[in-house]
């Protein structure tokens, strides 16, 4: 027989006024956790697609949190694009010179050389063996020493320091949704959830995007789950993007559905992705230019649906590329580019929590006050409940004292009453938030692709106190509802401690 | 064993003036001495018995109880003394609702050695009478059965001192004897004093020991010559 028991007993006798209690105080927590949780899925939902296998983004100069809006989440508008070329320098050697071959520098100076190796021909003819051959000679040689020179023959002086990048390509539209002109490598090297083994996987029969196909050509699209089941899109349906804005004229160019994204959660989930090749070959798509193909005569025949025609990468342009970059040196890459002219670089997850930290933070700092004010008075309650009490009870509290019961005593057998009320209360809101947390998990991943289970506690508050701004909030609900049935336990348990045993003793 | 001296109490009235309610030159009670204690309602006997118990505080005079003077002692100590010294059966049972019969007698054992006997408590309800009711709440109890858990509950402590307040007061004709004669037959067990409050002539002619508050109490006295 411990003053738990007693207390408990108490609270039996009770039982629906202290259940009512309980139940305020568990509605009180329930709101809390699911407080919680929901800032918790909006800051997960933000930092996993944020850091879907990349982590770094860079695109042209300008606002790093536009940047990172409309390259990471496809909202805002592109700030602009920067050249294909800077694309390159993420690129092998080997992938950099196949790209210039097209490219009307690379066809310049193969005319260059061309001319002097003539020029070279008729100087041996023209001054003898020795003197042709010497100059043969340096010519050759000045060549080799320009030729290093030559964007091709080197790999992208970025190549060093990243893994892959990813080129997106952005301006048109389906329907409300963004089209993304991009390579085959977004579902290939890139996932959709916090881990490498959660790779994108197509619907049914559908594939990924391929550089070129038989079939297709460059033509090929695949479809975020959202944009099929809103839009209806089944396999090998035909798109035709519109430019510039959801009412913008439609492309004529058409691109086959060859698959369609299971839901992920992400943003991907509202877009279109088409092969990038195909997005160049769209109408008003090629970068003009003021000089347009001086030295590209061969290719004046060529219509943009021919597979051998390689548009001049100095018409070609992407909106931004994700990056995966060895972490070591990205700051420094980071440094490099920003401090060039031409593009700039952002740690998506970097920007998304400077966004969440100045609007969404406050908001959820002013419903966590709101819940902690209804736990509150759900506090409150407790101690109307048990002070309303306290008057029938007063001749139990005499009994005790008369049966040797100190005045702590009673103290402690009514806080301890308070402290039932409200951490019981208190556990049971914290399962029913955590069992419809569990409950809505299909429904949030669908929607969001954070997975939620009933044992998930919120993150850390971004404050500044040390170590609890490492502890979950709902851990620190424990000390806070002890804490408050002390406070809300004191007035009833003090009124006890003041019973005046001989008034309130039946005889 | 129990000895009061010059025991003085005042009450304060709602209106702020005092109310002398005992003045109790001498009053004693030997270690298992029975007495029974008669008087006129409102005389004071409540009192005396809530001032014995330590319940509530004298104004002056001793209450030496076993050589240790009760007045000197803190609320605390008091509460505590009371708790292992004395048990008391209450006019009204003031059995706790929400406890069994058993429950009700252990709570006795918990406040004053803090620690329960439950075979002692179920042996104490046996010797009561009420050996297959242990799991019994209050209300499931008859008015007589609920005053021999009250009895066996203040017996639970093996207490030097038993404090009676009209135990019988509430009970039918049927069972008032046998609470009296369980009380007085538990305390001759025992060996423990008893102090009884009865208006029932027919209650205190059953002990050999019969105070009257009027001839202890000089205050009771004095309201006695006023009335008559």
């Amino acid at each position: 027989m411990n003053l738990f028991t007693i207390a408990s007993r108490s609270i039996r006798q009770r039982l629906l006024s202290s259940s009512l209690t309980m139940l305020s105080m568990a509605m009180g927590v329930t709101l809390v956790v699911a407080v919680l949780a929901i800032f918790g899925v909006v800051q997960k939902s933000f930092d996993a697609n944020a850091t879907l296998g990349y982590n770094v983004v860079v695109g042209a100069k300008g606002g790093k949190l536009q940047l990172t809006l409309n390259s990471v989440f496809y909202l805002s508008q592109p700030i602009e694009n920067v050249p294909y070329e800077y694309y390159l320098e993420f690129k092998t050697q080997e992938f950099r010179f196949q790209e210039y071959q097209g490219s009307y520098s690379f066809k310049a100076i193969r005319q260059q050389h061309a001319t002097r190796q003539t020029l070279a021909v008729s100087t041996l003819s023209s001054s003898g063996p020795l003197g042709g051959l010497m100059g043969l000679v340096a010519d050759t040689t000045l060549q080799n020493e320009m030729d290093t020179m030559f964007p091709w023959n080197r790999p992208g002086k970025y190549k060093a320091y990243s893994n892959f990048v990813i080129p997106l390509c952005l301006g048109d539209y389906f329907g409300p949704y963004r089209v993304v002109g991009t390579t085959s490598d977004m579902f290939e090297l890139l996932y959709h959830g916090s881990t490498a083994e959660d790779s994108y996987v197509m619907q049914g029969d559908g594939r990924n995007i391929e550089n070129f196909s038989e079939q297709h050509g460059y033509f090929e699209a695949v479809v975020g789950s959202i944009v099929a089941r809103d839009r209806n899109v089944k396999l090998g349906d035909i798109i035709n993007p519109s430019h510039g804005s959801e009412e913008g004229d439609s492309h004529a160019t058409e691109f086959t559905v060859v698959g369609i994204l299971e839901p992920t959660g992400t943003p991907n989930d509202r877009a279109v992705f088409i092969n990038m090749e195909g997005f160049y070959r769209m109408s008003d798509h090629a970068k003009p230019l003021e000089n347009e193909d001086p030295y590209g005569a061969d290719q004046q025949g060529h219509k943009m649906t021919d597979s051998d025609y390689r548009l001049p990468v100095e018409k070609r342009e992407v909106t931004a590329m994700l990056v995966n970059m060895d972490p070591i040196f990205s700051v420094g890459v980071e440094n490099a580019i920003n401090e060039g002219p031409v593009a700039q670089a952002v740690y998506p997850v970097l920007e998304i929590r400077r966004l969440l930290d100045v609007f969404v933070t406050p908001v959820k700092v002013l419903l966590l006050v709101l819940t902690v004010m209804i736990c509150v008075v759900s506090g409150l309650s407790i101690l109307i409940s048990i002070y309303n009490s306290m008057n029938e009870r007063r001749g139990e509290i005499a009994v005790l004292r008369a049966l040797g019961a100190r005045r702590l005593t009673v103290y402690g057998i009514v806080s301890l009453e308070s402290l039932i009320l409200s951490v019981v209360g208190g556990l049971f809101g914290f399962l029913i938030g955590h069992g419809l947390i569990a409950m809505s998990s299909p429904f949030v991943e669908a929607r969001t692709g954070v997975q939620l289970g009933f044992f998930d506690f919120a993150p850390p508050l971004p404050i500044a106190i040390p170590y609890l701004n490492q502890l979950s909030p709902e851990i620190l609900l424990i000390p806070g509802l002890i804490i408050l049935a002390i406070v809300v336990g004191f007035i009833p348990a003090y009124s006890a401690y003041r019973t005046d045993v001989a008034k309130s003793l039946g005889k | 064993m129990l000895s009061i001296t010059n025991l003085k109490k005042t009450f304060t009235q709602p209106d702020g003036a005092t109310l002398p309610i005992l003045d109790i030159p001498k009053f004693e009670v030997a270690a298992g001495e029975q007495v029974v204690l008669i008087g006129r309602s409102g005389g004071g006997k409540t009192t005396l018995l809530h001032n014995i118990a330590g319940i509530t505080k004298i104004d002056s005079g001793k209450i030496v109880f076993d050589g240790l003077p009760l007045q000197t002692l803190s609320q605390e100590m008091r509460d505590r003394f009371r708790a292992t010294n004395m048990g008391y059966v209450f006019q009204t049972f003031n059995l706790l609702p929400a406890f069994t019969a058993i429950e009700n007698v252990m709570l006795g054992m918990a406040f004053a050695k803090g620690k329960t006997d439950q075979k002692f408590a179920q042996s104490l309800l046996d010797r009561v009478g009420l050996k297959d009711r242990s799991g019994h709440q209050p209300a499931m109890m008859s008015v007589g059965e609920q005053q021999r858990v009250a009895v066996a509950r203040a017996l639970a402590n093996r207490p030097r001192l038993l404090l009676a307040d009209e135990p019988t007061a509430n009970i039918d004709p049927a069972n008032q004897q046998s609470i009296v004669d369980l009380i007085k037959e538990s305390c001759e067990e025992f060996d423990i004093a008893l102090i009884l409050v009865t208006h029932t002539m027919e209650v205190a002619n059953q002990f050999s020991r019969i105070d009257r508050l009027e001839d202890i109490n000089q205050l009771a006295a004095r309201a006695e010559e006023v009335i008559s």
